[in-house]
């Protein structure tokens, strides 16, 4: 539904977009991870027609953005960094100028997909309220409201969450959820918890280049201690079973932190079972065997580090 | 179309959400029929027309035009509501026309209020209707190239005295090039009369003296639009990015 291909923009001297090529389906929540800077916002300009690419072609719905730029924008809503609405405008009046620019126009029509969005982003309450009197909050969800007023196919949110309390958050991540069936979304953040907590897919970008693109769990199984499992034995001298668990043919490694084993298994394969039974094997007492959560951070810092 | 006809009601009534529009549409009346009253004397002119209004229609517009149009494009670059507005589905070209559109329109009322003097030279004498309409005809289609340089200049900047200042610029230089008295200035340095001529046709001045003396020439007319075209022309090359 949006595809980017060999996408290339320059400021001045700067290549902040180099050769970004990607393509969002329908049922795809595209997280768009990087560092500050990394052209995730030039990039999601380019999608939407905002900035004209130096070379490259963006597609929404088939449409090139630059070549067929109506038809293209009326298959997606976005929401702008930092969601910048008319701020002398009323609520309603606003949601109701969105609804016209984007050829709603009957009224029965108009009032029954106003109404759907306000029930949605639980807009009811400020309705009447000019938008410069409403909180981060709010001003957010107007935003979204924006740009779903349509029922798109496709959604381009730039950092939809910035800026909002943890309730606030856990609300859009709902709302999204809530959207992702019918829809190709895509959305950037810097706030890696974010990105696990509502996306199935994931692009990391660092200098306006694409290092990753994958599955959630394919980025975990980057993390050098995916799959690992760690011991806490009771009673048990720690030095011989160390050397018990490294001789065992799938571990990697056996590491020694805080009076607790770390079983590291080599790639794609898991060692929990053979744990279980090498320790049961050995009578040793397990006072805590777990499965330490990996953090995406370490694997996202290690692949921003290194380019 | 559709999308043109939306943006220019919201930008119209845009200007009524605010008090911009309110001191605005007073500070220009006030303005206008105090120049006529005191600096042009109108009663001492023992005329029932509106010439001594016309007169200074150019003058007026220099500051107070500017003044509506330097947000136009600058206050959604500076709050960034233009990438909302042109990831809208219309064309640049089409927002930009909306835009100024609306604004002209406003101008246009704050013309229209002037409507009093109408009914004070009716009450007072027996006017000639014929130069008091081709004036107002004229002044509205000013007016509007006005706007458009404005428009464009703040289409350049997300800094509304920046466009201010650099639109009073342009402005203030197509006045004076047909203001009698800095044509003076030219030949005092013995500039030959035909580059003065020359120059003077640019000028808004001297387009707007026939349509305020009730002549509605197309030459005239054609000036005030094609300059305004190229303005909003340029306008929309500045928005692409």
């Amino acid at each position: 539904m949006i595809e980017a291909e060999h996408l290339v923009k320059d400021y001045g001297a700067i290549r902040a977009v180099d050769d970004v090529s990607f393509h969002v389906r329908k049922g795809d929540i595209l997280g768009f991870l990087g560092p500050n800077g990394a052209g995730k916002s030039t990039t999601m300009k380019m999608l939407t027609g905002f900035l004209s690419p130096n070379s490259g072609v963006a597609r929404v719905g088939g449409y090139d953005v630059q070549k067929n730029p109506i038809a293209a924008k009326k298959l997606f809503g976005y929401l702008p960094e930092n969601g910048p609405l008319y701020h002398e405008m009323t609520v309603s009046e606003f949601l109701r100028f969105i609804a016209e620019m984007r050829g709603i126009r009957a009224r029965p029509d108009r009032i029954e997909k106003i109404g759907r969005v306000v029930e949605i982003c639980h807009l009811d309450e400020v309705l009447n309220q000019t938008i410069d009197t409403l909180s981060k909050g709010y001003r957010q969800r107007v935003g979204m409201a924006q740009a779903v007023l349509h029922d798109p196919s496709c959604l381009i949110m730039d950092e939809p969450t910035e800026g909002l309390d943890p309730n606030q958050k856990k609300e859009v991540r709902k709302l999204i959820g809530s959207m992702s069936e019918e829809k190709a979304i895509i959305l950037s953040t810097h706030i890696l918890d974010e990105a696990e907590a509502m996306c199935n897919r994931i692009i990391i970008i660092a200098r306006g280049r694409i290092i990753v693109d994958e599955k959630l769990e394919d980025l975990r199984r980057r993390h050098p201690r995916y799959n690992a499992v760690s011991l806490t034995l009771r009673g048990v001298e720690t030095g011989p079973a160390l050397e018990v668990l490294g001789r065992l043919e799938p571990v990697e490694k056996v590491l020694q932190e805080d009076g607790r084993l770390i079983v590291v298994p080599g790639k794609n394969k898991t060692v929990d079972e053979l744990v279980l039974q090498t320790a049961r094997e050995h009578n040793w007492q397990l006072a805590a065997m777990e499965k330490p959560p990996v953090p995406l951070e370490e694997v996202f810092w290690n692949l921003t580090q290194d380019n | 179309m559709q999308p043109v006809l939306t943006l220019f009601k919201r930008e119209f009534c845009g200007y009524f959400r605010t008090p911009v529009a309110y001191v605005f549409l007073i500070v220009f009346v006030v303005a206008s029929v105090g120049m006529m009253w005191f600096v042009g004397r109108f009663f001492d002119t023992n005329d029932a027309g509106l010439n001594r209004f016309f007169v200074f229609m150019p003058w007026i517009f220099l500051f107070l035009i500017p003044a509506v149009g330097m947000r136009l494009w600058a206050e959604e670059k500076k709050s960034g509501t233009w990438e909302l507005l042109l990831t809208m589905p219309l064309s640049v070209t089409q927002a930009v026309f909306a835009k100024f559109l609306a604004g002209w329109a406003f101008v246009s009322v704050a013309i229209g209020l002037t409507f009093p003097l109408l009914l004070t030279v009716a009450y007072l004498g027996d006017p000639d209707w014929g130069p008091i309409f081709t004036g107002y005809f004229g002044g509205i289609l000013m007016a509007g190239t006005y706007l458009s340089i404005c428009s464009l200049t703040s289409s350049l900047t997300k800094n509304q005295v920046i466009s201010f200042v650099l639109s009073i610029s342009i402005c203030l230089v197509l006045v004076l090039l047909g203001w009698s008295v800095f044509n003076d200035l030219l030949l005092s340095v013995n500039l030959p009369v035909w580059v003065v001529d020359g120059l003077s046709n640019f000028s808004f001045v001297t387009h707007f003296d026939s349509m305020m003396r009730g002549l509605v020439t197309v030459r005239d007319v054609v000036f005030f639009l094609t300059l305004s075209a190229f303005c909003l022309f340029l306008n929309v090359i500045a928005l692409e990015r």
